[in-house]
């Protein structure tokens, strides 16, 4: 997803609250807009803002952006309150409906809200504070600036003055807004807030089990729904024993459904809506269905290999980038290294199964929804039951985890649907089972790597063909891979080339989508190259990076800076202390780095292989560098750690099989997540400070962990992992 | 059929299918939300109880076998969150999403009831059936063993204070 820039001017808007308050909105067009009048009638309803400080002093911070476990609930209204100037723990945050009119965009993917938001809200803050400093000096009489904020409160040292901001909010209210671009920011010495370890919002509720979670949520007299589609992606009903189901206990509708769209809006299916969930599954158990499984029945995991040996053996159909001559400078290479990589569709998996509860009503549909994407899901919803996005009113609900799952809104549009068509409000609950085998999955890939040294053992050329999903040049959701993939524009020459053959599985981004597989790919062969070079991983890697940068016209540059990675590499490299230690036999340090999401990462994982497989990870030490600022490092540690423990989990054992059209795995009983026992009892996280914007961290962490830990495999035990999973191989956790 | 068990301390009685499970007789009969669906099959510990102080996964204990049965959950850990593991988890916050929380404190809960101060080992492998998709493992560790040193700190000297 190409995050939408801020280039366009945000507006800030300051309007009274009844009874003396003072409300902060912003927003991204200009206020002769839709939003006017609804800013106008600020009363006590004035959930569309970012700020609002009532006369009694209580400050209240709009959370706008969906909270997936990402943190973001927490760190957005932090950037706020910094630069408002009030103690964190004096305010209290509400969590904002969809209205990106009003928020800008409101979604949790690509790891863009803290670069799209840290100067907005900066700023947003700033103003508010601005605000407060002109009451209190026109108040007093006094210059602005000789007014100073502290904890809510603005102060006249001189004369000892100080007024609390809700004392100032009715008067406040009434000043003109500042160009947001004029007002000065904190100097971040300053800062009480941003930087500071801030626990997440919301965990006391979580500890003491609280209905916090999207599947908590219920309305009186709501039904509920489950949902069964063709096993076959993209299958439809011929016929279903809807009678039998019907006659079920506390069953009130079951019927069909015919497809509208693509997988992403409705696929073909039966539902069934019965007074409990239980019910309804319980009915579900006897239901039979007879399925037009449609074109994609025959597609299979391992037809998808034997192409991809076709299709590398044709050559690459078309060209990604390339920069003079590689084949030649190949066949004149001292050295030449080649290889074949793959790695399996995975599935997102987040613990808590698709869920949205909808209520459609006199042409208008409510909804109580965990989507990544909300807006996205209006516009599905809107498009699929052919009524105007206005007139869907969606309340974002905090998500079970996302890992991009919920960047698709199937199931909102399925439970819109369901309710329009029962007249009643629904809430539709999938299973485990249904989550698992229709999902929209990271894309499995192939890869033929071909690598030439010259004397001294450097890389002079390099070749890859990757063979993935698509028609033509065009590749299906997330199964692409950009030109620019590193050493591309660090090496004399390359090529980078592509095939596609056609995939009827639904894809879609999974955390760090592309980098996740395409990491483990490139930096295992990199490392391939470097002990065929005789050269330190880290070293041949340094040596890489601190070429110039050269990219051929035509290919769009992704901001790569290799000297910034360079110093994260070495970072890492000197606090795993390695090429010092020595380690027993069996055990090694691997390493890895991948840039993604505007982020620069590198681990080194120290790893045991025992003598029947088992490999144990001892230690990751994760380096990053994400600009200047570390916003909540308590939340940049946790999602770092989880990031790397993620990463482990899809290395050694998942995979996603596609068998006759249809997804194999179903569950966590063969669809595996690492379990504590088999997890790193420590991951070291440090972050280098460079003179950049602060950028987002939920995905740039996890690449480089499983090459990091294959490489590690390959030095303790000279086996080197070209396929994922490693479990394939007959490895496991100790 | 109509089946009474004991609640969180209070004696409930529902009707429902036999075949029930706890999860759901906890979710959408008792409204008790805190417990939470994540695999259906007892894979992924997100719908751990305690069924007579055993931790059990609700969605594997059906309700015909609740009869007479002490059933606590973690709306019952504590009257208003002051258990040490509850503290301990927002101390060291924990959660990410926060989703599977619930299950992997009463997993936890159970083990401290039982080994007041666990080693590692022990913590392994009381907590081998509670996945966290977010993977926050670590933090789970570093709870389970402040809360449990909180406990040995409040048995020592009962005037202390948690020190956050």
């Amino acid at each position: 997803m190409a995050p939408r820039t801020l280039d366009r001017r945000s507006f800030l808007r300051v309007s009274s609250l009844a009874g003396g308050g003072l409300l902060l909105a912003t927003c991204l067009e200009p206020l002769a807009g839709p939003l006017a009048p609804a800013l106008e009638a600020a009363g006590e309803f004035m959930p569309n803002a970012f700020i609002k400080v009532t006369a009694d002093g209580l400050v209240t911070i709009v959370a706008k952006n969906p909270e997936v476990g990402q943190g973001i609930k927490t760190m957005l209204p932090m950037i706020l309150a910094d630069e408002f100037d009030v103690d964190w723990s004096a305010i209290r945050l509400e969590q904002a409906d969809l209205n990106e009119a009003v928020y800008g965009r409101q979604n949790a993917g690509g790891s863009t809200a803290t670069p799209t938001n840290w100067d907005p809200l900066r700023k947003a803050g700033a103003v508010a504070r601005h605000l407060m400093v002109q009451a209190a000096a026109q108040t007093w009489n006094v210059a602005a600036s000789e007014c100073t904020t502290a904890s809510g409160r603005v102060h006249h040292k001189a004369s000892n003055r100080s007024l609390g901001y809700g004392e100032l909010a009715a008067k406040a209210a009434t000043l003109p807004v500042p160009d947001p671009n004029t007002v000065a920011l904190k100097d971040p010495k300053d800062y009480r807030i941003i930087g500071q370890p801030i626990k997440a919002v919301g965990v006391p509720d979580i500890v003491v089990g609280k209905p916090v979670f999207s599947i908590d949520f219920t309305l009186p007299g709501m039904l509920w729904a489950v949902f069964e589609k063709c096993p076959v992606h993209g299958g439809t009903v011929a016929s279903a024993n809807l009678d039998v189901v019907k006659a079920m206990p506390g069953v009130r509708h079951a019927f069909t459904v015919e497809p509208r769209g693509d997988l992403t809006a409705l696929a073909g299916g039966v539902a069934i809506v019965a007074d409990t969930w239980w019910q309804a599954k319980t009915a579900r158990d006897k239901l039979v269905v007879t399925w037009n499984e449609g074109p994609t029945a025959a597609q299979s995991s391992a037809g998808f290999a034997a192409k991809a040996d076709e299709l590398f053996a044709k050559g690459p159909a078309f060209t990604l980038s390339r920069l003079g001559d590689s084949d030649a400078a190949l066949a004149g290479a001292v050295k030449k290294v080649e290889a074949t990589y793959a790695y399996p569709f995975i599935s997102h998996a987040p613990l808590e199964p698709q869920n949205c509860l909808a209520s459609f009503k006199d042409g208008a549909v409510e909804l109580w929804s965990p989507s990544q994407t909300p807006e996205r899901g209006r516009q599905a919803v809107a498009q699929t039951l052919g009524i105007a996005p206005e007139k869907i009113t969606t309340h974002l609900l905090r998500a079970g985890g996302g890992f991009g799952r919920r960047l698709t809104n199937d199931f909102a549009v399925e439970a819109a649907w369901i309710s329009k068509v029962i007249g009643a409000p629904v809430k539709l609950q999938w299973t485990r089972e249904d989550d698992m085998r229709h999902d929209f999955y990271r894309p499995g890939g192939f890869h033929k790597l071909t690598g030439g040294l010259d004397a001294s053992g450097r890389l002079a050329a390099w070749s890859g063909h990757f063979v993935s999903y698509g028609e033509g040049q065009t590749f299906i959701q997330s199964a692409n891979m950009p030109g620019t993939e590193f050493p591309a524009g660090f090496v004399p020459t390359w090529h980078l080339g592509a095939s596609t053959q056609p995939c009827g599985v639904p894809t879609g981004a999974m955390r760090a989508p592309r980098s996740n597989a395409v990491a483990f790919v490139y930096q295992s062969f990199l490392d391939e190259l470097a002990h065929a070079a005789g050269k330190d991983p880290v070293q041949f890697r340094l040596d890489l990076l601190r070429v110039p940068r050269s990219l051929p016209a035509g290919v769009m540059n992704d901001g790569f800076d290799g000297p910034r990675m360079a110093r994260v590499l070495e970072t890492v490299a000197a606090r795993a202390g390695w090429g010092t230690k020595t380690l027993p036999k069996g055990t090694a340090q691997g390493v890895a780095f991948y840039y993604s999401h505007r982020g620069y990462f590198a681990h080194v994982a120290e790893v045991s292989v025992g003598p029947d497989k088992a490999v144990r990870v001892h230690k990751v030490w994760v380096v990053g560098d994400i600009g200047r600022q570390v916003i909540n490092p308590s939340s940049a540690e946790n999602q770092a750690q989880g990031c790397v423990i993620d990463g482990l989990s899809q290395m050694m054992t998942q995979a996603i099989t596609i068998e006759k059209g249809r997804t194999v795995q179903s569950n966590f009983t063969n669809y595996q997540l690492l379990r504590m026992r088999q997890a790193p009892p420590v991951v070291d996280v440090h972050f280098v400070l460079s003179d950049h914007a602060p950028t987002g961290l939920g995905e740039p962490a996890l690449p480089p962990i499983l090459p990091a830990v294959c490489n590690a495999i390959f030095t303790a035990t000279g086996d080197r992992v070209r396929s994922l999973p490693l479990a394939n191989h007959g490895y496991r956790w100790l | 059929m109509a089946i009474t068990f004991t609640v969180n301390g209070t004696s409930r009685t529902v009707d429902v299918p036999s075949d029930m499970p706890l999860l759901w007789v906890l979710r959408d009969v008792l409204e008790l939300r805190g417990t939470k669906y994540g695999c259906g099959v007892g894979a992924c510990g997100a719908c751990t109880v305690h069924v007579n102080g055993r931790a059990v996964r609700a969605c594997q204990t059906r309700a015909s076998s609740l009869a007479g049965a002490q059933v606590k959950t973690i709306e019952g850990l504590s009257p208003d969150g002051s258990h040490p593991l509850q503290r301990a988890w927002v101390n060291v916050d924990v959660p990410q999403c926060g989703y599977c929380q619930a299950g992997q404190i009463m997993s936890a809960a159970a083990l401290l009831a039982q080994k007041p101060a666990p080693t590692d080992a022990d913590i392994d492998q009381a907590m081998n059936g509670n996945l966290c998709r977010c993977a926050t493992y670590i933090r789970i560790r570093q709870a389970i063993h402040k809360a449990a040193a909180m406990t040995a700190t409040a048995t020592a000297a009962p005037q202390a204070q948690d020190q956050e």
